[in-house]
Formats: structure tokens, C-alpha cells, sequence
């Protein structure tokens, strides 16, 4: 057994997930399975083998990587804040933070 | 009047002046009414919009003016790009009521190029699936044959197009979303190069694997939408600055002399009996069409699913940490601001989702970074590596799309490692970052649709869509 309940909680913390009870059993098991599984690329030696960490080539996006730092019209706020569960514009609104 | 329609039957009614824009929208609206209640592959139609658009079109056809290359022509988009002013769900409860304030650059360029959006379509919870049955709203039904799953992730696409509620279709496809539901589906089904299109307002999921691509009822169309989606845009910095080649001049080119990579490793254990035999007829068609066929080794393929689904949630967790409550979708209210995240991400996020969050935590964790995502990333460069190996050697690779076709509702749920085990043959081109596409090959026991995918190298989709092309008009999808 790769995880433990204690496992899981960690990363329910970690990811802010409420879980009930019922939910951490299954995931706990879910995940040993996935986990064991994945135990496989233990297999391959990749000790030379450089990490993959974009697929495109940077040919192949040439002018991608600069642009010229230029100041464009935006002006969403509006309809961004439309969106929010509770806005208080020109502000997000959430529950209180610091504890007096 | 016809019940197929395809984009070029389209542009010919409306220049004949046999149909309006308006009348063909409606008339998809109104098939959509009589078989979306059974098949749940439409989410939310977007009747203002597409009859604003519709009658930009009339106009231009009353002007005498010449018609962009889509025009009028009545697509569906999957409900994880984002559609100004139209509700975007992601199939979640998280994003119930979201309406986004831009358009996908997709979009705005089909729309720009005449085509009528109807609507967006049903899918697994932030494309996370591979059966449609993780949607927040129910399942989609293949049309097919409706007591079995559509595919995933891009269900309600594929069942949309192949129902005729759609011309053609956008899904998205990170791990074969897009070729797999094409395939259960019966229909032509293709993600390009990662980089071909933008992925501007397509909502994250695993950012290094996320392509948009066209579902449509033949080759010619989706290489016709694939032409208008594709290129460089500034809002996307891994759009690519490669040119995009003329699909429809490049797809009528000659297959005689191609080679044909066959790749051992796709055909082991675990496939389907009845795949197998369509598949192998499929492989003789391309015989017959003059293709040299190569028997090929990809020797880290039976490693390729638990690299994906090591990346894929690594990304994911990364990606949908957004969901706070806070800037938009679902807010649970509760005393204090981690109380509020907590509660609104575990009462919003559906079960597979929050599984692979937790996996995708898990693996980016402090003591798990180097054993399961660094590792991970280093397999996936190997699998990139068995691809140019392969790509040295052949002009593209033929493989099935599925090792099983569509399944019974309910069949596979239970147990998420079996699901994610059928993406083998999908995940492998995800990660490699190739064009891949699925061409319908027969049907297994006569009923249900089997596809067969051709990879091709990076930013070689004419050549993919070329030998697509080929193999529909030899009648490869009556085998």
C-alpha cells in the first residue's frame, strides 16, 4: 500500500478539497491502485534522459517568446465582475481573513 | 431537402439560393429539439446569436456579395471554450452559471469566417473522461446506438455531428477527447499539432496537452474548419508561427508510394477481437491504395498511460486551483476564507475531478516531485523520441483509435484505472504533441462505429488528412 489516510488528507489539504468520509476510503484506494500502476515507469532507466518540459521547439515559435511591452485597452472589469459570486465593485469580496 | 449536410452543400444552397442561413439554422434547431431530449449531446443553444449570424450572411448573399468559406454553415461547440455571452459550463456545477466575457479565438474565427454557432455541446467535467458519463448534467448517448457512451471527452461534439444536429463541431483533446468519441461515434475526428491551433479561452485543463479540433461528417470538412482555426495568435504564445499549408489543395495529392508505420506495440494484448479484424482490413485498404506499409517498433508505448495520467493531472491540479470562489462560478459560504475554498471546491468539483486533482497534488508534492512528475516528464521525452524514430522511417503511423468501441452506460465506471487503461492508444500522440486523427473503419458486429487513427508528423496534418481523405473515398468507412 502506497497510501495511507493520513495521505490523503495531506493532499485534500493541500488541494482545499472538503472530502467526506466516505470519499477519502474510496480515493485512498482509487490512488494506491493509480500509483502502483504508474510504479512502472520505474522500468526505464532515464538517469540520461533530459526532462520534457515544452513540446514546441523555439523555432517554431520564433517571435513567441518576446513582444514589445505595450499598454493595450482592456476595460473588462465590468463584465469580469458580473461574474463573481459576491462583487463589491471595483473589488472581489470574501470572507474575513484576520482574526481580531 | 438533404439530411446530410456537409459545408460544401451548404455554400451550394445558399448560392443557389435554395436555402437561407436563417431557414438551415432553424431547421438544425428543430432536429435538435426532436432528438436532443433522448441524446443530451446540447448543453445550451444560442439561438440570438446564430440568428444574428445567420442573417449577416442572408445579407451577404442578397448583396451578391462572394461568401467567406463557412458560411452559414451550423456548428456546435463543446462547453469548454469559452463563447462570449453564452453560457460555458465545462459540464461542472462549479461553473453552472458562468458566461464568459471573450470568445475563444477559435471561435471568433469561425464566426468570422460565416459560421453559424447553435450552441454548446455536453462533455466529462472539464474534459475529464473518456465516456461522457463525468458530466455535471447527465450522460450524452451515442446515436449510434443510444444505451451505449458517446466517448469522451468531447461527447455531446461527436453524437452532435453524427445525429446531423451539427455540420461540424470544435471538441478538445488532451489524452484522444477528441479522436476516441469520433471513433464510438462514426465520425472523422481531429486534434492537430499542439501549437496548430489556439488555445486562447479554451478553459485549462492540462495545458501542455490541450488541443481544440474539428469533428465534421467527412474528411473535406474537417480539414476546412481545421484550415480556419489554425495559425498564430499573439493571445496564445504557444501558437505556433509555422505556416498553414492549403488542407483542401494538399488533400487531393496522390497516397500511392506513402509509407505506412505499423506499429507492433499497438496491436498486443487487450484489443477488442472485433477491432482487430476492422483494423486490419483498414490496414489492407491503404495496401490497396498503393501505400507501402512498415512493420515499426515505439518501444515506450506501454508506458505512455501512466506518463499521461502523471502529467495531465499534475497540470490539472495546477490548472483548476482557479476555482476559489472568489472570481466567479460556484461560492459556498462559510465563516472563514479557507472554510469557503474548501467548501466550494469539494460541493462543486464532481468525482473524477477531484480525483485527479488529488493525484495531480500528490505527485507535485515535496518527497513525490522527482519519483512520479520529473520522472513522468523525463518518459515523456522518450515517447517524443519513439515518434521521430518512427517519423525517420515512415510519412505517418496507422494504429486503431480505440482497443474497444463504444460500451453499455455504466459499464466502466467503477473502476477509474480500467477507463483510464483504454486511452493507450490515444495518449501516446498527446504527449508526443503530433497531429492525429480518427477515420471511421466499419462497424464491430455491424453496429457499433470503430475508427482508426493516423498520426502524423509535427505540423504534417495535410499528410494526415491526406491519407484520411483516401481511405473514406475507397470506402473505408463500409469495411
Amino acid at each position: 500500500m502506497k497510501i495511507s489516510r493520513e495521505d490523503v488528507l495531506r493532499v485534500a489539504e493541500l488541494a482545499y478539497l472538503d472530502l467526506s468520509e466516505a470519499e477519502l476510503e474510496t480515493y485512498r484506494k482509487q490512488l494506491d491502485d493509480i500509483l502502483e500502476y504508474a510504479g512502472k515507469l520505474n522500468e526505464l532507466d532515464t538517469s540520461s534522459v533530459e526532462p520534457m518540459a515544452q513540446v514546441l521547439t523555439d523555432n517554431q515559435t520564433a517571435d513567441a517568446t518576446l513582444r514589445e511591452d505595450l499598454v493595450v485597452p482592456c476595460g473588462v472589469a465590468e463584465d469580469v465582475l458580473a461574474q463573481a459570486p459576491d462583487p463589491e465593485p471595483p473589488f472581489f469580496r470574501v470572507p474575513k481573513v484576520i482574526e481580531r | 431537402m438533404t439530411t446530410t449536410w456537409t459545408i460544401e452543400g451548404v455554400r451550394e444552397a445558399l448560392a443557389g439560393r435554395k436555402v437561407s442561413a436563417r431557414e438551415l439554422a432553424g431547421e438544425f434547431y428543430k432536429r435538435v429539439e426532436e432528438r436532443n431530449p433522448e441524446l443530451n449531446a446540447y448543453l445550451t443553444l444560442s439561438q440570438e446569436r446564430a440568428y444574428t449570424q445567420a442573417d449577416r450572411v442572408d445579407a451577404m448573399v442578397a448583396a451578391g456579395r462572394p461568401l467567406p468559406p463557412l458560411a452559414g454553415v451550423p456548428i456546435a461547440i463543446k462547453d469548454v471554450i469559452s463563447t462570449r455571452g453564452i453560457k460555458t459550463t465545462c459540464g461542472s456545477k462549479i461553473l453552472e452559471k458562468y458566461v464568459p466575457p471573450y470568445d475563444a479565438t477559435a471561435v471568433e474565427r469561425l464566426e468570422k469566417a460565416g459560421a453559424v454557432i447553435l450552441g454548446k455541446t455536453n462533455c466529462d467535467e472539464f474534459a475529464m473522461g473518456s465516456s461522457n458519463e463525468n458530466s455535471a448534467y447527465g450522460p450524452v448517448r451515442n446515436p449510434e446506438a443510444t444505451d451505449h457512451v458517446p466517448g469522451g471527452s468531447s461527447g455531446g461534439s461527436a453524437a452532435a455531428v453524427a445525429a446531423g444536429l451539427a455540420v461540424a463541431a470544435l471538441g478538445t483533446d488532451t489524452g484522444g477527447s477528441i479522436r476516441q468519441p469520433g471513433a464510438f461515434c462514426g465520425v472523422p475526428a481531429m486534434m492537430g499539432s499542439y501549437g496548430r491551433v489556439s488555445r486562447y479561452g479554451l478553459i485549462a485543463f492540462a495545458s501542455s496537452l490541450d488541443r481544440i479540433g474539428p469533428f465534421a461528417k467527412n474528411v473535406n470538412d474537417v480539414a476546412s474548419v481545421l484550415q480556419i482555426i489554425s495559425g498564430r495568435d499573439p493571445q496564445d504564445s504557444t501558437s505556433t508561427t509555422a505556416p498553414v499549408p492549403d488542407y483542401a489543395a494538399e488533400i487531393a495529392k496522390p497516397v500511392k508510394g506513402l509509407r505506412i508505420g505499423i506499429p507492433t506495440e499497438y496491436f498486443g494484448a487487450g484489443m477488442d477481437e472485433g477491432v482487430r479484424k476492422k483494423v486490419e482490413a483498414g490496414i489492407e485498404l491503404f495496401k490497396k491504395l498503393g501505400c507501402e506499409l512498415r512493420e515499426i517498433h515505439m518501444p515506450h508505448t506501454d508506458y505512455a498511460i501512466a506518463t499521461y495520467y502523471i502529467i495531465a493531472t499534475a497540470e490539472a491540479s495546477s490548472n483548476l486551483a482557479r476555482y476559489d470562489g472568489v472570481r466567479y462560478g460556484l461560492r459556498v459560504e462559510s465563516d472563514s476564507l479557507l472554510s469557503m475554498y474548501r467548501k466550494t471546491r469539494g460541493a462543486g468539483f464532481g468525482a473524477e475531478v477531484k480525483r485527479r486533482i488529488m493525484l495531480g497534488t500528490y505527485v507535485l508534492s515535496a518527497g513525490y516531485y522527482d519519483a512520479y512528475y520529473l520522472k513522468g516528464q523525463k518518459v515523456r521525452a522518450l515517447i517524443a523520441q519513439d515518434f521521430r524514430d518512427a517519423f525517420a522511417k515512415v510519412d505517418a503511423i496507422v494504429t486503431p483509435t480505440s482497443p474497444v468501441p463504444a460500451f453499455r452506460l455504466g459499464e466502466r465506471t467503477a473502476d477509474p484505472l480500467q477507463m483510464y487503461l483504454a486511452d493507450i492508444y490515444t495518449v501516446t500522440g498527446s504527449l508526443a504533441g503530433v497531429p492525429g486523427i480518427s477515420v471511421p473503419c466499419g462497424k464491430v458486429c455491424g453496429k457499433l462505429p470503430m475508427g482508426l487513427q493516423i498520426f502524423g508528423p509535427a505540423f504534417g496534418e495535410a499528410r494526415v488528412l491526406q491519407l484520411a481523405h483516401a481511405f473514406e473515398q475507397a470506402g473505408g468507412a463500409n469495411l
